[in-house]
């Protein structure tokens, strides 16, 4: 007895009668004898919810949670409790793409809010309803830039990024007449010189410069007279960044951002092993139509009342078919809800308030460790919730202390990145962590050194 | 449907009103019919070169997205400002209201197009 | 414009001084990090001020105006709304799987990466394929994955100038546009005048510029492409490849699988036919399975068994790199997993075939009030056509989709595919019970006498929802897409 299959014997004889059939096998009876599936399916038959649970519930067992101090674009923040049990309801979770809008109003405004808390977290007043990732939603933003600009082909990507973003990127823009150039780093960070060089070799065929502030070491970015530089070229700047991040630090439309990208995992939603968080993006009204997937607008009814609705659909992959240019058909709706409804339950104050203490829990544990247990740091400068410091000891050595206590410490950007010098080390630190767990990293470092 | 006399007709939909060695270009009746109310028309630079048959504009209405091929080759000579506000003037009156205009650098390229007898044959014969 | 109160937005219900989110005491000193003025934002973000009960009631109230399975019929063609249960719901809340750092070693991820596995595992025994990758987010994405393997392995034979690929002209749009961004040019072939494809069609395009085609099957008419051998054996003949868009894999589950079909290349949709929700429009997942021939080419990190353990693969020097960040929605994945666990290969047998009974049910109920250009039988889906009845009476596909939405049933896919005029293409599932079903022949019964006998009032449905019929005009020419953007209302 399978209990998501409802029907009775009675009713499926009924229903056969109806159809003029003797049986479900005459339905099936089209399909070519050579390619039909003879036996059952090699795979175990159906089992009680409690006996799934149960399985279930010993794999969860075998993954070790940690205390995290690990970010590279995960983090663990903190997550009101209205937020799981607003997201669960499940008028929200059971619905489809909200293609009928009179009786979708609420997803619709939802992300018609969701589109308007990244509007103001960003500065830019376009936005949509959200993309799979922040990974992808750089790629996305690298093909408006190119669609916007004809025949330039050429993006400027900071070699800062997130080495996921570029290894996306490279996968995306394989096959296509587009070429990446990666701006080099000096000591963490990429310097206004490199840009304005690398814009003076290239010039028109420039599309597009691409940056991540706070970037894959934690640091932090000076983008003063990137947006001069970049515009005066006639290319788009386009900035990702940690979405709480921008509840102090400058947004993207300040630096003069042409399209802002990022990852709203951080707002409301767990690690989970990497997902499902949404990508976001916004950008100035003068792209506004060449912005990808769902978009939310807001419209009157035959009454010539309020209502949202779907729309600017005509970029959409289903009716621009083969000269679309981007795929994208779906969004992350329901992490879009979680997303918005953690930006609300926060409010202004509070996403300043998780802001600054981002940046006092990292500034903490980063001076300990520099200046008390003389770890050598690399970027030097600000940082936000993340930094990165030299290991002096094996990597075993460093590791074991904290596999003992239950602390995943952090990653090496070289386990992501094999260019990367394998003795630097990303830390962070979030608003969730506490004096007494700082603390045990304190004594893991000093056991690892010792 | 609409089909004057004086221009005309590729098998896209599109009308050509030729004046001296200028292709001046809209849809037809039938296209913006066909497309629905329309709500952005995507225009190309002034000055751009355009080969026949490359898309030359983009119009969009609330379901469908239509490119508008360049019937000739040339360049962009004028594109029609009112549209960028006022995209619904060619629902309103597709014959009365042009989209862009090409000076041709090759005008026999007009010549495989259809006159509006032609075109109203061309229109029995798809439904 | 009326704007009632519960329309009002977060942002318009600001309260200035309401009490927000307390964050635990901090025992970090403030104050410690040194960022220049320069660096930090001049203008603050407007996000809305609420407190925690007016938040809850913002919410709560807007979930109230919005359809989801759990509330009713759901027949949308190709989308397979089938029911999500709550015990998958339970898993995805597992500690052990959501308080999970990707970036944790292999070491502490054994539990995760086993359900990986094992997903990857039964998805093959469904599909008759051989591996495949949990990376791709939703089915275009996989389209696109399966995309970019494709050129992989043209390149990998040095036959890059492979570059010409075919999709029918019932296909979804998803499908050409996945190909085109993957460096394809894309060739569409028209279906017979039955509906189906036509082997022939293909003749033309059988040499060494052929990349391959992209198909569903059943078709997005509900019908189950027969030729699909034929299909195969003149593809792989050219040396083109077959790919699967799994949309309609609900069809078919132990009945046949595409990888005997001749497939290559499969991409499933879990939010489809592995029951995870849907969420208002995700997020999904949409793995990608391929043959032997296929494998070196997948994203990285691939899922590999060491002995009794576990681990990610980042060591493939022939991959095609990665379509997402991580390794996948993996909550979607719990979800999926879970169900599969549930259902087990009887029931997942017993789920096609119920959802094709159910079909043939409404097929055989509703043919002779509605035009249906294929009477049956049919598999999970059928479409029906308005056109007649738009010519005799005015009434379209929308209005019969509006006449639904009144009567609380969401509306089966309207105005797709594309080859059907004023279509309707409608999968119950197998979730639907005979009642349900018939229910909703009973109101396109009423609909159809009321296109007969006052069209009018079928023009003005709905009349009952939160919104009437909207103006999408308006939408599309003025739009305004945030609260910032207000401004540009054009009254």
């Amino acid at each position: 007895m399978i209990p998501y299959l409802p029907h009775s014997e009675a009713e499926i004889e009924a229903m056969l009668k109806k159809i003029g059939v003797s049986s479900i096998e005459d339905l099936f009876s089209d399909i070519p004898e050579a390619i039909r599936f003879p036996k059952p399916l090699n795979m175990p038959d159906s089992l009680a919810e409690a006996d799934v649970f149960s399985e279930m519930g010993r794999m969860a067992d075998m993954n070790k949670t940690k205390l995290l101090f690990t970010g590279g674009g995960q983090y663990d923040h903190v997550i009101p409790s209205v937020v799981p049990h607003l997201t669960g309801r499940s008028e929200f979770v059971t619905a489809y793409t909200p293609y009928q809008p009179e009786m979708s109003q609420g997803i619709l405004q939802v992300l018609f809010e969701f589109q308007s808390a990244i509007a103001e977290i960003t500065g830019l007043p376009v936005s949509n309803a959200s993309l799979y990732d922040g990974h992808t939603a750089a790629s996305e933003a690298c093909t408006m830039a190119i669609n916007a600009r004809r025949k330039a082909h050429i993006m400027l990507v900071a070699g800062t990024i997130h080495p996921h973003t570029w290894t996306v990127l490279s996968t995306y823009f394989g096959d296509l007449d587009v070429k990446l150039v990666k701006l080099n780093e000096t000591a963490g960070r990429v310097e206004l010189k490199t840009l304005i060089a690398a814009l003076e070799k290239d010039g028109e065929n420039v599309a597009g410069v691409l940056v991540q502030t706070p970037n894959f070491y934690g640091a932090l970015e000076d983008l003063n007279g990137w947006g001069d530089a970049v515009h005066e070229a006639g290319a788009k700047l386009i900035i990702s960044a940690h979405p709480l991040s921008l509840g102090v630090l400058t947004s993207p439309a300040e630096w003069g951002a042409d399209i802002a990208i990022g990852d709203t995992q951080p707002l409301g939603l767990p690690p989970y092993f990497g997902g499902p968080s949404a990508g976001y993006i916004a950008c100035d009204k003068s792209m506004m139509r060449r912005l990808p997937g769902r978009i939310v607008g807001e419209t009157t009814d035959a009454d010539g009342k309020r209502a949202f609705v779907l729309t600017l659909q005509a970029r959409e992959q289903h009716i621009k078919r083969e000269r679309a240019t981007s795929n994208i058909c779906s969004n992350q709706s329901l992490a879009a809800l979680a997303n918005t409804i953690y930006m609300v339950a926060v409010g202004p104050g509070g996403f300043s308030e998780v802001s600054e203490r981002n940046l006092d829990a990292a500034a903490s544990l980063r001076k300990r460790l520099t200046e008390e247990l003389k770890l050598e740091d690399y970027t030097g400068g600000a940082v936000f919730n993340e930094f990165t410091v030299k290991i002096p000891v094996s990597r075993e050595k460093w590791l074991i202390p904290f596999e003992n206590a239950g602390i995943a410490p952090g990653f090496f950007p070289s386990d992501l990145d094999s260019s990367q010098p394998e003795n630097l080390f990303t830390i962070a630190v979030t608003e969730k962590r506490t004096a007494a767990e700082l603390e045990r990293y304190i004594e893991c470092t000093r056991e690892a050194l010792g | 449907m609409n089909v004057p006399e004086n221009l005309k007709y590729t098998e896209s939909h599109e009308w050509i009103r030729v004046e001296g060695d200028v292709a001046v270009i809209g849809i037809t009746d039938y296209a913006q019919d066909a497309l629905g109310d329309i709500v952005y028309v995507e225009m190309p630079d002034a000055d751009l070169a355009v080969t026949k048959g490359d898309e030359a504009v983009n119009i969009e209405s609330v379901k469908v997205a239509e490119a508008v091929y360049a019937p000739v080759s040339g360049s962009v000579k004028d594109i029609n400002d009112d549209l960028e506000n006022t995209p619904e003037l060619i629902n309103k009156d597709a014959y009365g209201t042009y989209i862009y205009s090409i000076a041709m650098s090759n005008p026999s390229e007009l010549d495989g197009y259809m006159d509006a007898a032609g075109y109203k044959a061309f229109l029995e014969a798809q439904d | 414009m009326k704007i009632e109160p519960d329309q009002l937005t977060a942002f318009e219900g600001t309260r200035p001084g309401a009490p927000g989110y307390r964050f635990p005491d901090a025992d970090i000193p403030a104050g410690k990090a040194s960022v220049p003025g320069s660096l930090r934002r001049k203008i603050q973000a407007a996000l809305p001020e609420l407190s925690e009960i007016e938040t809850v009631r913002h919410f709560t109230n807007l979930s109230g105006r919005n359809f989801g399975v759990d509330l009713g019929f759901y027949p949308l063609g190709s989308c397979t709304m089938k029911y999500n249960p709550k015990l998958n719901e339970d898993t995805a809340a597992l500690n052990g799987f959501s308080a999970l750092h990707p970036l944790q070693p292999d070491e502490d991820s054994q539990g995760v990466l086993e359900m990986n596995g094992r997903l990857i595992d039964g998805l093959c025994k469904i599909t008759g394929m051989a591996g495949g990758t949990l990376q791709p987010m939703a089915g275009a994405h996989g389209e696109f994955t399966g995309m970019k393997l494709f050129r992989a392995a043209f390149r990998a034979r040095g036959e890059e100038k492979r570059t010409r690929l075919l999709v029918p002209d019932s296909s979804h749009g998803t499908n050409p546009a996945s190909a085109h961004l993957a460096g394809f040019d894309v060739v569409t072939i028209p279906s017979g005048s039955d509906g189906m494809l036509d082997p022939s069609a293909l003749d033309p395009y059988l040499d060494d510029t052929l990349a391959g085609i992209m198909l569903t099957n059943p078709s997005t008419l509900g019908l189950f492409e027969t030729s699909i051998q034929e299909v195969a054996d003149k593809i792989h003949g050219a040396g083109g490849l077959l790919y699967y868009d799994g949309a309609n894999l609900n069809a078919v589950m132990g009945r046949t699988r595409p990888g005997d079909m001749g497939f290559d290349v499969v991409h499933i949709n879990l939010h489809k036919t592995f029951s995870t929700p849907h969420g208002g429009g995700g997020p999904g997942a949409g793995p990608v399975l391929v043959k032997e021939n296929l494998l070196p080419f997948l994203p990285v990190p691939v899922m590999v068994r060491a002995g009794d353990r576990w681990k990610r693969d980042w060591d493939r020097p022939q991959s095609i790199g990665k379509v997402s960040g991580w390794y996948g929605n993996t909550g979607v994945l719990v979800r999926a997993f879970t169900y599969m666990l549930s259902m087990g290969g009887n029931g997942l047998k017993r789920a096609s075939d119920l959802a094709v009974l159910n079909a043939n049910y409404l097929l055989a109920s509703l043919k002779d009030v509605y035009h249906a250009p294929y009477p049956g039988p049919c598999k999970h889906e059928f479409v029906l056509s308005a056109k007649t009845l738009k010519d005799t009476t005015g009434i379209a596909a929308m209005d019969i989709a509006k006449g639904l939405v009144e009567n609380g049933i969401h509306p089966p896919t309207v105005y797709f595919p594309l080859i059907v005029h004023e279509c309707m293409m409608i999968e119950p599932t197998e979730t639907e019970t005979k009642d349900s079903l018939d229910h909703f022949v009973d109101v396109m019964k009423e609909l159809r006498e009321l296109a007969d006998t006052n069209p009018e009032a079928l023009h003005q449905m709905p009349q009952s929802t939160a919104v009437r019929r909207v103006d999408e005009v308006r939408a599309a020419r003025s739009p305004v897409l945030s609260h910032m953007m207000i401004g540009d209302r054009p009254d």
